[in-house]
């Protein structure tokens, strides 16, 4: 055992070291870009140099010249090709309905119109580089509050959406003792997954297989067919291993379809693999949120109205929005609430799922607001979450299926040393270190997606279990695997886990946190499946059950739909489409996991560099799989939490609204040295009511509230507080 | 990346040879003409792939490491010689630089990564060309450096990397490196191999600030082949370090930087040597704040004073009037830490 496997306490499962390890570390592990196929083309992508007008010609001669080249898409010579692709929002599979290659439009800055095909990689990206674009040029919208951005209230733009509220937040925030009326704002942000966006389609009559790293097999199968008006019958995924994800390969993206379509054209596989900067706007990306939050409290601390009102940036044609008001207005008890949500429209690509999308930037706002109020109350800002802490949701009063948010800020605490702190601003300091320390709480829904697998049991005593689940580098192949051999009494080394080919039974988006809860649940089934029909043996008996029955293998196949998705997302799921329940959306209970996360900040006295010494995060998440991954999957969590406070952001330029820095060097993300000491405390905590399991998926816990601790340390140490993120020194400067 | 001809050479004549062969631009322009020596190729790979460097020959110079002086590190009383085949690495490790020469090794070893340190040659290291976004992308029609006479996209686009100092109205782009900062500051000299021979000129008079031509970075001609540095032995150069603020550990540009060499008696200054990075278009000499510094007491009001005579002339843009106040106090810090070194 050691810090990165640590003991399993009470409803933990062991560190088991993963089980793709070593294949990754060996080089062994052949992600979809690396899968050989017979005699291809490799395509380079040409994207649009402006965000919007329209194309009145190219100029391919030159182009068309360099040796090697086969063919050159644009267009002019596609147009029809691909069929209109419906918006994942809207019931479809896309992550954009734009349609790139079908009119001479430009949406968005690096918007996909032309794709150049060649015998190298090198010749199509000469070529490439050597088409010739005239445009019509329209000004562009970038941003917020830049002229022609097009502002939406999110309940108008989606005839489902609700802004949660209770009670009358106005006379209530009106007369309460306390109040804090303060705006935050979050910016840009890419994934940036060291896995470029990389596709490659091959045809074997009409049978199209795609590799390209994916969260979701069947969506993507069901996404292409939709836009090539094709049986999805005829179509396989192959995603077997993804070198990172974080929302941005959960839905289907434009260049599939337009890879696809090549091959079909020119008889040959083709192969993209997309580069960094094109990867910012070829897929999508967290958009700049806006928040206001005023928060009512008596002097005593408990809280009498809160609102939250937030503003999300999207493209001009969907409607893609977070909502995490749905989140930030149930956190605490108050009885008086207020929310809203608008979504502005400007002309850039559609934005899209990044590791915990409502939750990163509205989390952040409240859990900043929650400190500036507590600093107006004069009190400890774990005491305010601990007077404000609740059982029961405030807006419909649901009961938490079990909520230790109090268990985890006491265990982080007691290990960060929290009692030594000084509340005082500017108080703590080391030589010409002014150091801070900051808390937040950390929560992320509970979900459950229908899902099916099949297991199989021989009687030399291997299993091998298949479902179209993915592994985005989270340890889903471990935690299966280890499922699969408690229950049949099997070394994990017996078992062979499949995954990522929509040629398996379907298993839902890897999204939402959902898979583990989702996977295991129906793993566990299809297990007891085979239990059952020896007559349920304790494990060490079954593989003697399994000889004597002498009927060779036994295999199951389990679907399952439980604890909140309707029986009719099951067939659904076949179709690649996926209805997930959880967190605030079940009508008799409210389900989260939780967190609290410390951070100490130092700021240089004379040149105001900020550094993140040290962290700790206490979560507990249910049922936990295997303490290693889980503890691995919290430490990314909180270095990304740092990064989004501290590093992160997209610059666009407001002109032109085009991205800036669209590259490793200018795009900032944590290097070691950024990340110092950081402490993971697995909380232990039981929930029978979520899933037969008691699993709460954790993959994207440990990045909420990381950004409001980072903030909330730095106001503790220099006594300046920075609203909008990321923090750079230029915002403490005199 | 465009397809080019690739040479190796044999010797510094025959190198200079072939680099003359092709050579149809006007002086100046070596690193973005037909021809271009490959060294360590950190910069040069990365910008012919991204299509904004497209020499139709490089010659690769890294056979010539172990012939005359170029890839040697040489250490005397009266000063010290760093070849400009050597890479960046082998200076950080080497002891006698780390003790006469503080500031050298510290500007490399804040520099880049160390996978990059290993590669890079100092030679190459000195020339590396900008990290402005809009030089580096040539999707964006208006770089002066890029295609002279286009515009400047940074002038009033994102420049909060940009610089305050030698900026003119055709172009605000920083010098990005950090070891050519220790070279103006110690009064180092580079040698040149050229078509007359060699020849020996102030590191200071390498760099050219951009003015109305900032696509003609050095005074380098055609043909022209740096083979080293020499730095001169000092009172001060015990005394100096290097302080680079940026916006995350490691594996990142200066925001601001300062190299600063001391000669303190008693604590009064005797002779100061100060340089800035991030915040000017060429690798910067401070004597404005050498000046401030001459002859008074190093204390935090005299660093602050010399901070501010360096950034008297800063002419900062929209996104980058912080680096004033933060190369002030980056040069402020770097003077009280090399004031209480222990030497």
């Amino acid at each position: 055992m050691s810090a990165a496997a640590p003991e399993p306490k009470a409803n933990m499962g062991p560190p088991e070291p993963r089980i793709d390890g070593r294949l990754k570390v060996t080089g062994q592990a052949r992600y979809p870009a690396d899968v050989p196929v017979s005699n291809p083309l490799y395509a380079y992508l040409v994207t649009s140099a402006i965000a919007r007008g329209r194309i009145t010609s190219f100029d391919l001669g030159a182009a068309r010249g360099v040796p090697g080249v086969a063919d050159i898409l644009t267009h002019e010579n596609t147009h029809g090709d691909v069929k209109q692709p419906k918006f994942f929002a809207d019931g479809g599979y896309a992550s954009t309905s734009i349609r790139p290659l079908d009119s001479a439009q430009i949406w968005h800055d690096g918007q996909i119109i032309a794709l150049v095909l060649a015998e190298t990689y090198e010749a199509a990206r000469e070529a490439a580089h050597r088409v010739k674009v005239n445009y019509v040029e329209e000004t562009p919208t970038a941003t917020f509050d830049d002229a022609g951005a097009s502002t939406q209230l999110a309940k108008e733009a989606r005839k489902t959406h609700e802004d949660p509220e209770v009670g009358n937040f106005d006379e209530a925030f009106r007369t309460a003792e306390v109040k804090l009326d303060e705006w935050y704002s979050t910016p840009t942000q890419h994934h940036n997954a060291m896995e470029l966006f990389a596709t490659t389609c091959a045809w074997a009559g009409p049978q199209l297989t795609i590799y390209e790293p994916s969260q979701f097999v069947y969506g993507l199968q069901n996404g292409v067919a939709e836009q090539l008006g094709i049986d999805p019958e005829h179509i396989r995924v192959v995603s077997t291993f993804i070198g990172g994800a974080f929302g941005s390969k959960g839905s289907t993206t434009p260049r599939t379809a337009l890879v696809a379509i090549a091959a079909r054209r020119l008889g040959r596989p083709v192969k993209l693999v997309a580069t960094r900067d094109q990867g910012f706007t070829i897929a999508t990306y967290r958009a700049e949120t806006r928040h206001h939050l005023r928060l009512g409290a008596a002097r005593d601390g408990k809280l009498v109205a809160l609102s939250h009102e937030g503003w999300e940036v999207t493209s001009r044609p969907d409607a893609y929005m977070v909502s995490g008001t749905d989140t930030t207005s149930r956190m605490y008890a108050v009885p008086n609430v207020a929310t809203n949500v608008s979504i502005v429209h400007a002309d850039r690509n559609t934005p899209g799922f990044m590791r915990s999308p409502p939750e990163t930037p509205y989390m952040y706002a409240l859990e900043s607001a929650m400190d500036e109020l507590a600093v107006k109350l004069a009190m400890d800002p774990v005491e305010l979450r601990r007077t404000n802490d609740t059982m029961k949701e405030p807006i419909k009063g649901l009961p938490y299926t079990s909520r230790s948010l109090m268990q985890c800020f006491e265990e982080a605490s007691r290990t960060f040393g929290w009692s030594k702190r000084n509340p005082q601003p500017g108080s703590m300091r080391d030589g010409d270190w002014l150091i801070g320390w900051g808390c937040a709480t950390a929560c992320y829904p509970t979900h459950i997606a229908p899902a099916t697998a099949r297991v199989r049991l021989t009687p030399d005593g291997e299993a091998r279990v298949e479902t179209a689940a993915h592994d985005i580098g989270t340890g889903t192949y471990t935690v299966i695997g280890q499922v699969v051999a408690e229950k049949l009494g099997l070394p994990l080394e017996k078992v062979a886990v499949l995954l990522g080919d929509s040629q398996l039974p379907p298993a839902p988006v890897s999204g939402g946190s959902n898979v583990t809860a989702s996977v295991c649940t129906v793993v566990a089934k299809a297990c007891d499946a085979i239990r059952s029909r020896l007559g349920n043996p304790n494990a060490a008996e079954l593989m003697d059950a399994l000889k004597r029955q002498g009927a060779g293998a036994i295999e199951e196949y389990a679907e399952n739909v439980s604890n909140g998705p309707p029986p009719e997302s099951l067939p659904l799921l076949y179709k690649g489409a996926v209805k997930m329940a959880g967190g605030a959306t079940l009508k008799d209970r409210i389900q989260y996991a939780f967190g609290a996360e410390f951070v100490e900040v130092r700021v240089h006295a004379l040149t105001r560099e900020i550094r993140v010494p040290r962290a700790v995060g206490a979560f507990a998440a249910g049922r936990i799989m295997n303490t290693r991954t889980a503890h691995s999957q919290l430490m990314g969590g909180m270095v990304w939490g740092i990064a989004s406070a501290l590093h992160e952001a997209t610059e666009i330029d407001r002109r032109a609204a085009r991205y800036v820095n669209d590259n490793f060097a200018d795009y900032l993300v944590p290097v070691n040295a950024d990340v110092n000491q950081l402490d993971v405390i697995l909380v232990s905590e039981e929930d029978t009511k979520v899933n037969p399991l008691g699993i709460k998926g954790l993959g994207e816990l440990g990045n909420v509230g990381t950004a409001a601790a980072v903030a909330n340390a730095v106001f503790h140490a220099t006594g300046r507080r920075v609203r909008d993120l990321p923090i750079r020194i230029d915002a403490l400067l005199a | 990346m465009r397809p080019f001809v690739y040479d190796r050479a044999t010797s510094v004549e025959e190198a200079i040879k072939a680099a003359l062969a092709l050579a149809k631009k006007p002086a100046g322009t070596a690193a973005a003409g037909p021809v271009n020596f490959l060294a360590g190729g950190t910069t040069l790979i990365d910008l012919m792939k991204l299509d904004v460097m497209r020499p139709e020959r490089v010659i690769d110079i890294n056979p010539l490491e172990r012939a005359g002086r170029q890839g040697r590190i040489e250490a005397s009383p009266q000063s010290l010689w760093l070849g400009g085949l050597v890479r960046m690495a082998d200076v950080m490790r080497h002891p006698e630089v780390a003790r006469d020469y503080p500031v050298i090794v510290q500007s490399l070893a804040f520099a880049a990564s160390a996978q990059l340190r290993n590669m890079a040659s100092l030679a190459g290291n000195v020339l590396q060309r900008t990290r402005c976004s809009y030089f580096r992308d040539t999707s964006w029609a208006a770089c002066n450096k890029r295609d002279p006479g286009s515009g400047c996209a940074a002038l009033d686009g994102v420049n909060r990397p940009h610089a305050v100092l030698g900026v003119s109205d055709h172009c605000i782009a920083t010098y990005p490196g950090d070891f050519a900062q220790a070279l103006i500051a110690l009064d180092a000299k580079v040698e040149i191999a050229g078509v007359g021979g060699m020849r020996r000129i102030p590191f200071a008079d390498l760099h050219r600030r951009p003015g109305d031509a900032p696509h003609i970075e050095t005074v380098l001609q055609p043909g022209d082949l740096i083979t080293g540095f020499e730095i001169p032995a000092a009172p001060w150069t015990r005394r100096s370090l290097y302080l680079k603020v940026r916006d995350r550990q490691s594996y990142e540009f200066a925001l601001a930087s300062a190299a600063v060499a001391l000669d303190l008696a008693e604590g009064v200054v005797r002779g100061a040597r100060i340089a800035l990075g991030g915040v000017a278009t060429v690798p910067w000499r401070a004597r404005e704040a050498e000046a401030a510094l001459a002859g008074k007491p190093l204390d935090e009001a005299a660093a602050k004073a010399a901070a501010d005579a360096a950034f008297a002339d800063a002419t900062p843009r929209q996104h980058n009037a912080y680096k004033v106040p933060l190369g002030k106090a980056t040069l402020a810090r770097a003077l009280m830490q090399a004031g209480s070194m222990e030497i």
